[in-house]
């Protein structure tokens, strides 16, 4: 048997460095994969601002309303806005992958389908989060 | 007999058990940001007394512990997950997973703090 699998075994697993990961291709459900820890990273990172919302708001009255002029700040609003766009991502495409556990979506013409699907309805979620926030 | 070596910093010290957490963690995290998003689309002006009102009903302070406690799960497995397939050496990833770790934790502690001063 002279299959590519013979001669990977033959040759064994290699190494390869960070950049050449460039030259793979990597197909839509894999990107949204990726994005998926990409984004579920970032709202770790992010917590504590929701920690400080929390706090804030519920202490007393004057708090809240120092807190309300704090989030007019337009920075306050883009980390709020990146903070929101990494929850929503992260939340459809882990429906994507509650929905692959129970069978759906998972042949190659289904995953595309369901990669697309994941990306219009975040994209949707995110234009939504900043439209609630301006 | 052969000792079986067993992982001991993912959360479960089992990836079946940790894929199990993991799922059931993310539908109440979800479950959670789904309704709050909706309270606040449906009450544009809150304010402070409202909101107090809302977060000091025992549903509301069992939904929102419930909810931290699976934060704190799901971010464990999660970053352990993550840290455990990108970075191979040892005594790196031994620091990265011990400081997500605590961070975790004081995430965690923070939370209930704030909730139960309220």
């Amino acid at each position: 048997m002279k299959d590519s699998r013979s001669v990977l075994r033959k040759q064994g697993p290699t190494n390869i460095d960070v950049l050449s990961i460039l030259s793979y291709y990597l197909p839509l459900p894999g990107i949204i994969s990726i994005l998926h820890r990409i984004s579920g990273v970032i709202v770790f990172l992010l917590l504590p601002l929701l920690l400080w919302l929390l706090q804030a708001s519920l202490a007393s009255p004057e708090s809240f309303s120092s807190l309300q002029a704090c989030i007019q700040h337009p920075f306050t609003k883009l980390l709020l806005w990146a903070l929101l766009s990494g929850l929503f991502f992260h939340l459809t495409a882990g429906v994507r992958h509650l929905l692959m556990d129970a069978g759906i979506g998972e042949t190659i013409s289904s995953a595309q389908v369901a990669a697309k699907i994941t990306l219009v309805i975040s994209i949707l979620l995110i234009v939504g989060a900043g439209v609630w926030l301006w | 007999m052969v000792k079986q070596v067993v992982s001991v910093t993912n959360l479960g010290r089992s990836g079946v058990s940790d894929w199990l957490i993991q799922r059931v963690s993310a539908v109440v995290i979800g479950a959670y940001v789904l309704w709050l998003s909706g309270y606040f689309l449906m009450h544009q002006g809150l304010d402070y007394f409202q909101w107090h009102a809302l977060m000091t009903t025992l549903p509301m302070q069992i939904f929102t512990l419930l909810m931290l406690l699976s934060v704190a799960a799901h971010a464990w497995i999660g970053l352990w997950t993550i840290t455990t397939d990108y970075i191979k050496p040892a005594n790196i990833r031994a620091v990265s997973q011990l400081v997500l770790a605590f961070m975790t934790l004081i995430y965690f502690i923070w939370a209930v703090l704030v909730l139960w001063g309220v």
